[in-house]
């Protein structure tokens, strides 16, 4: 075969492998929705975040509007300080937007919902959310429940 | 009793010898890196008879595998009510490890074998001898191309391998048994990352295809120069190297994810 011909099929082969690779980060995975550190962020305080994970979902009205971009504890006030990175073409949220951390399924992952406000100023950068509840766990819920039935079983006698 | 001992100390020292040989020829041809880069045609051949010729066996088997994993997913996620989460499974087991391992283990006995067979038969002929009289590096001339063909080829077959295995099982859950085109394709958007699991899977070819031309390159070199040397060296390397990728694939997994 001359040289040519060879020259070309490798390079067909080298531009094979580079879509290959191109389809997989875009395609398969979420570079282009990651990647961009664009848009704001607004902390939130809970009580409990357990399921919750860096890059979280956080919706409102079901649609993804944005990711949790960082957790960490906060020591004087003993609650869990999460940073919700909001994607820049939701900018009208009002301020006093409250998040709830709901669980996707029975077992599903977790994720924050926002649920709108009224108020006529929108959330800034930086900006705090003042209403949250927390996750919900499964453990907690079956030890008052086991407990509502021992207080009882003592009311009777 | 006392011939095992000495055997077995003899067949030890061998094998550190073996390695010793092994790490100098490493040590060449990456110091051949450099003079290479001015000669690439060199590279361009081997990428031709390495990468190309090794794509057709990649496709197949990409397609077949990205299938199985399809039917076979399917038939599993089922019985949970969970057949929407099959665009997961079928890209994160290609995407961190059946891609580099399934590809890197067929590049060994279809690139690696040749690239030995090749090298040891022109060490037979002593080709390799006349390219010293000649005055030239026959590890510069012969060598270096193939290792560093195997070095660029191997990442793209295994990204090939991944991609068409991802297509494959499109085909059978989405076409054939009727997963929703839609939660295939974002199910897998939303829990496949591109740095934690496509590039350590690319990390991980790359380490394959370095080590598997380099057993490959060495074993040729290093063969006794007879028909029945080749034949052996042929042998070692598909074993040796088909050990060493299902050997480090369990270290690099540890250690990535």
């Amino acid at each position: 075969m001359n040289t040519r011909n060879t020259e070309i099929i490798v390079g067909l082969f080298i531009a094979l492998g580079l879509a290959a690779l191109f389809m997989l980060a875009m395609k398969a995975s979420n570079l282009n929705i990651y990647d961009d550190n664009t848009g704001y962020e607004i902390t939130a305080n809970f009580d409990d975040v357990s399921g919750l994970k860096i890059k979280s979902a956080v919706t409102m009205s079901g649609v993804r509007i944005g990711r949790v971009s960082d957790i960490t504890f906060d020591s004087e006030m003993f609650e869990a300080v999460v940073k919700i990175r909001i994607e820049n073409q939701y900018k009208t949220l009002p301020k006093d937007t409250s998040a709830s951390i709901y669980t996707a399924g029975l077992l599903g992952e977790k994720y924050v919902g926002l649920e709108a406000g009224g108020d006529d100023e929108n959330l800034q950068q930086g900006d705090k959310l003042k209403l949250t509840q927390s996750s919900l766990v499964l453990e907690k819920l079956i030890s008052r429940f086991v407990d509502s039935f021992v207080d009882k079983d003592k009311d009777d006698k | 009793m006392l011939d095992f001992i000495q055997q077995l100390g003899r067949s030890g020292f061998d094998f550190f010898q073996r390695l010793g040989r092994a790490s100098i020829l490493f040590g060449h041809i990456l110091a051949g890196v450099p003079s290479m880069i001015l000669r690439f045609p060199l590279v361009i051949q081997q990428l031709y008879s390495v990468g190309v010729l090794s794509l057709l066996i990649v496709l197949v088997s990409g397609l077949f595998v990205g299938m199985v994993l399809g039917l076979q997913g399917y038939n599993t996620l089922v019985d949970f009510g969970a057949e929407e989460s099959l665009g997961v499974m079928v890209s994160i087991s290609l995407v961190t490890e059946l891609g580099p391992v399934v590809a890197a283990l067929l590049f060994a006995g279809r690139a690696g074998s040749a690239l030995t067979a090749e090298i040891g038969l022109m060490k037979a002929t002593e080709q390799l001898s006349a390219m010293e009289m000649m005055a030239i590096d026959p590890i510069r001339r012969v060598l270096t191309p193939r290792f560093f063909a195997g070095f660029i080829s191997m990442p793209l077959l295994a990204a090939i391998f991944s991609a068409i295995g991802i297509l494959g099982g499109h085909l059978v859950g989405v076409a054939l048994l009727g997963v929703d085109e839609g939660a295939y394709w974002s199910q897998m958007q939303a829990s496949v990352d591109f740095y934690d699991d496509i590039m350590n899977g690319v990390i991980k070819s790359i380490v394959f295809g370095v080590v598997v031309t380099w057993i490959a390159v060495f074993e040729g070199y290093d063969a006794i120069p007879t028909s029945e040397g080749v034949s052996r060296a042929t042998t070692r390397t598909v074993v040796h190297s088909s050990l060493a990728i299902l050997g480090l694939d369990f270290i690099l997994t540890a250690i990535m994810f």
